[in-house]
């Protein structure tokens, strides 16, 4: 690609959200356009898939509509992902579809992303499903809102349509009791105005263009908890070493050799007899590499576990669960419901001791309730048959997340924020 | 000791690299996957980035032993340089290898014969399916990339596969949080994508700073090629000149390394992880487009392929 890349890069993971034919692919397609992320064969396939699907104008959508289906019906269904770098950074786009069917996978690309851009059109300003999408990414706690409204150019770069579209979409974030900031801009995807370069139609607006806040937003993770571990492999070495790391990523905060730690559930305590990181030693981690821990003392630890350096905030050992939940399959949850709970301690059986409410996405109140149904977003209790080792999902993203599993047919069917352990 | 605190702590978090953050993604999946999965296998075709996923699951583990096999599925008319690394890298880690055969299908009669030069690549397909029955392997690690077709830059990391190993997108399970589902019943299995998230360039700014080895194929040599359908084609084995069609020697290297038949070769004068990685910054065409007749076919030739099985 054109543009350059170092290996010093910092990377930054973004999605693009918000609802139907507001632009999304197009906004993608234009970042990636000019910034120099697309090759040759790339824009001539668009260009003759242009003429197939469309009406023969370069349709930027196709770059990341790659299903069959999704050209010939014009939408995007699943996640596409697309790479890009610019001096000052590297990008991994998560183009998330929006129609309301496909919400799980939207929810799966901005789980994961540091930056959600939410797309709004300005001529229907916020609908529900911008709503879902908005309240899904403050749900999330994606670090940045940027705000992007849309086809500007069709409502005559209107600056009192786009300022009524900041204003509800701030409502909705602070209705949902979410500090996220958010970065509004006008912009025109399809000319490209206001997205790489700042444009001159909008003299009314002197902020960033969406590629220049890409580049300078802090993403800094905020550690707020001690470091700790959930084990997913025992590293050991055969023929005669007595070698056993405990391996899995770390989380929260940093580690060091000589350590002291706690092992949940059990209670076990001991000390950080070695470190190594991507199979090399090192003497301290910080979050977010993938490494391993030899202790001092010869104890049974294994999968399931989780290693905590000693300190003040300790995760719950829980066999209850307070959890926000998006729900993603067309058949309903209700009380005494067997679920199976996935978390980075280990696999348990569920059952729902009860629903207390989902949030009415035209309201944004929370409603009572006895059951979720597609889309919902709800906040439910869980009996779980053995315990898992969570934290709050506020202050720890990867120990206070958890999928749900149908037990019969084996597929994903929810995604489950923990609010509390008990 | 709470949290990062340190100015020492928040300097290393700072110099955590794209680099460093796709490696620990990498790993993190590889060691899920490994505790998730009863009898994982690695697809080592010899090419670089599954070089470079097999060079991560060796850390993932390090320093004990990788606990799962590498599998290569031989077409036959492999690059003999491919081969050869091959063997020297499974023989220096003390690895298990696994070759499935495209010949002994076409010998038994599980697909047809494509005849001396026909093009083995989607019959590969076949191969692997029944390599991945025979040998009972639940999850297969590949080293499929996002960004190297618009059908593979839709999958999830874990791509669940129904009992005769098709792909459907419609039905992918979500991953939130890159939290995976690799619950199956017999008969069906995961193909697992830890390096999703990597582009051309990422894999060989990591090859540099890792100094991985690789085939000989990938830096500039001299070679004998035709030139056929805009790409340059090797002559011999499955690559026979036909009429009109002139061999002659070319500075050459490869980009991708694939079936001989349908794998082209770039011009570059590249001798070095340095050059490579100065062209690759500055390419203007894909890799696959560059170098792959296959996939050039037709506009959703990867995602046929991937509904009957391929990778």
């Amino acid at each position: 690609m054109g543009a350059v890349s170092t290996a010093s890069n910092t990377q930054v993971r973004i999605a693009t959200i918000g609802s139907v034919d507001d632009g999304k692919s197009t906004l993608i397609g234009r970042l990636l356009h000019d910034s120099k992320g697309i090759f040759e064969d790339q824009l001539s396939a668009v260009t003759k898939a242009s003429r197939r699907y469309g009406d023969g104008t370069f349709n930027l959508a196709l770059l990341t509509d790659g299903l069959r289906a999704e050209r010939e019906q014009g939408i995007t269904i699943d996640v596409a992902y697309r790479y890009f770098a610019t001096p000052k950074r590297s990008f991994v786009l998560a183009d998330t579809p929006g129609h309301a069917q496909f919400t799980r996978n939207m929810v799966t690309g901005a789980s994961v992303s540091d930056i959600a851009i939410v797309l709004v059109d300005a001529r229907h300003g916020v609908v529900e499903q911008t709503r879902r999408h908005v309240s899904i990414a403050a749900l999330l706690g994606v670090s940045h809102l940027v705000l992007a409204v849309n086809k500007m150019d069709l409502v005559n770069w209107d600056e009192t349509i786009f300022d009524t579209v900041v204003t509800d979409v701030a409502a909705i974030v602070s209705t949902l009791g979410s500090s996220v900031p958010i970065h509004p801009i006008p912009i025109c995807a399809t000319d490209g105005e206001n997205v790489v370069d700042a444009g001159d139609k909008t003299p009314w607006y002197e902020g960033p263009s969406v590629l220049e806040l890409l580049e300078t937003l802090d993403i800094t993770p905020v550690a707020t908890i001690d470091a700790r571990l959930a084990v997913q492999w025992t590293l050991r070495e055969h023929g005669g070493s007595d070698y056993r790391g405990y391996a899995g990523r770390l989380e929260g905060g940093a580690i060091r050799v000589g350590d002291s730690v706690t092992v949940h559930p059990q209670g076990y305590t001991s000390t950080v007899a070695g470190l190594t990181r991507a199979g090399s030693p090192t003497d301290i981690a910080v979050p977010g590499d993938a490494i391993a821990i030899e202790l001092t003392d010869d104890l049974d630890v294994g999968k399931g576990n989780v290693i905590v350096v000693s300190g003040a905030h300790q995760p719950v050992d829980a066999t209850g669960l307070i959890a926000d939940v998006c729900w993603f399959t067309d058949a309903e949850l209700s009380v005494g419901d067997a679920i199976i709970v996935r978390h980075a301690s280990g696999e348990v059986s569920a059952r729902v001791a009860a629903i207390t409410h989902r949030l009415d996405l035209e309201t944004l109140e929370n409603t009572p309730t006895d059951r979720l149904v597609l889309n919902d977003i709800g906040r439910v209790e869980l009996a779980l048959a053995s315990p898992l080792v969570v934290d709050e999902y506020a202050v720890n993203r990867a120990g206070g997340s958890a999928i749900a599993i149908d037990p019969v047919s084996n597929a994903t069917i929810g995604a489950l924020m923990i609010r509390s352990g008990y | 000791m709470s949290a990062v605190t340190s100015q020492n702590e928040l300097e290393i978090l700072a110099s955590r690299s794209h680099l460093d953050r796709l490696e620990s993604e990498a790993i993190t999946i590889i060691r899920e996957v490994v505790s998730g999965c009863e009898s994982p296998v690695l697809l080592f075709s010899g090419g670089k980035d599954s070089a470079v996923l097999l060079w991560l699951a060796i850390k993932a583990f390090a320093p004990a032993r990788l606990p799962f096999p590498v599998m290569q599925v031989d077409t036959g008319h492999n690059f003999p340089e491919v081969i050869e690394y091959r063997d020297e890298f499974v023989r220096t880690y003390g690895l298990e290898l696994v070759v499935a055969s495209v010949q002994e299908s076409i010998d038994r009669g599980d697909i047809p014969d494509p005849g001396p030069t026909g093009s083995r690549n989607r019959q590969q397909a076949v191969t692997l399916l029944t390599a991945i029955r025979t040998h009972k392997f639940d999850a297969a690690f590949g080293g499929g990339r996002r960004d190297e077709d618009k059908a593979r830059a839709k999958e999830r990391i874990l791509s669940f596969r129904d009992k005769k190993g098709g792909w459907e997108p419609r039905m992918q399970r979500p991953e939130p949080w890159n939290i995976l589902n690799p619950r199956i019943v017999k008969g069906e299995h995961l193909r697992a994508f830890p390096i999703s998230n990597w582009t051309e360039l990422d894999i060989w700014e990591y090859i540099a700073r890792e100094e991985i080895p690789l085939p000989t194929i990938y830096f500039s040599h001299e070679r004998t090629v035709i030139e056929r359908d805009g790409m340059l084609l090797s002559v011999g084995g499955p690559v026979v000149p036909e009429d009109g069609e002139v061999p002659r020697k070319e500075i050459v290297r490869y980009r991708t390394v694939g079936d001989m038949s349908c794998t082209g070769a770039v011009r570059s004068t590249a001798t070095t992880y340095e050059d490579v990685l100065a062209e690759v910054s500055t390419a203007r065409i894909t890799e696959r487009g560059a170098t792959r007749a296959d996939d050039n076919f037709s506009e959703s030739a990867m995602e046929d392929r991937k509904r009957e099985g391929y990778f």
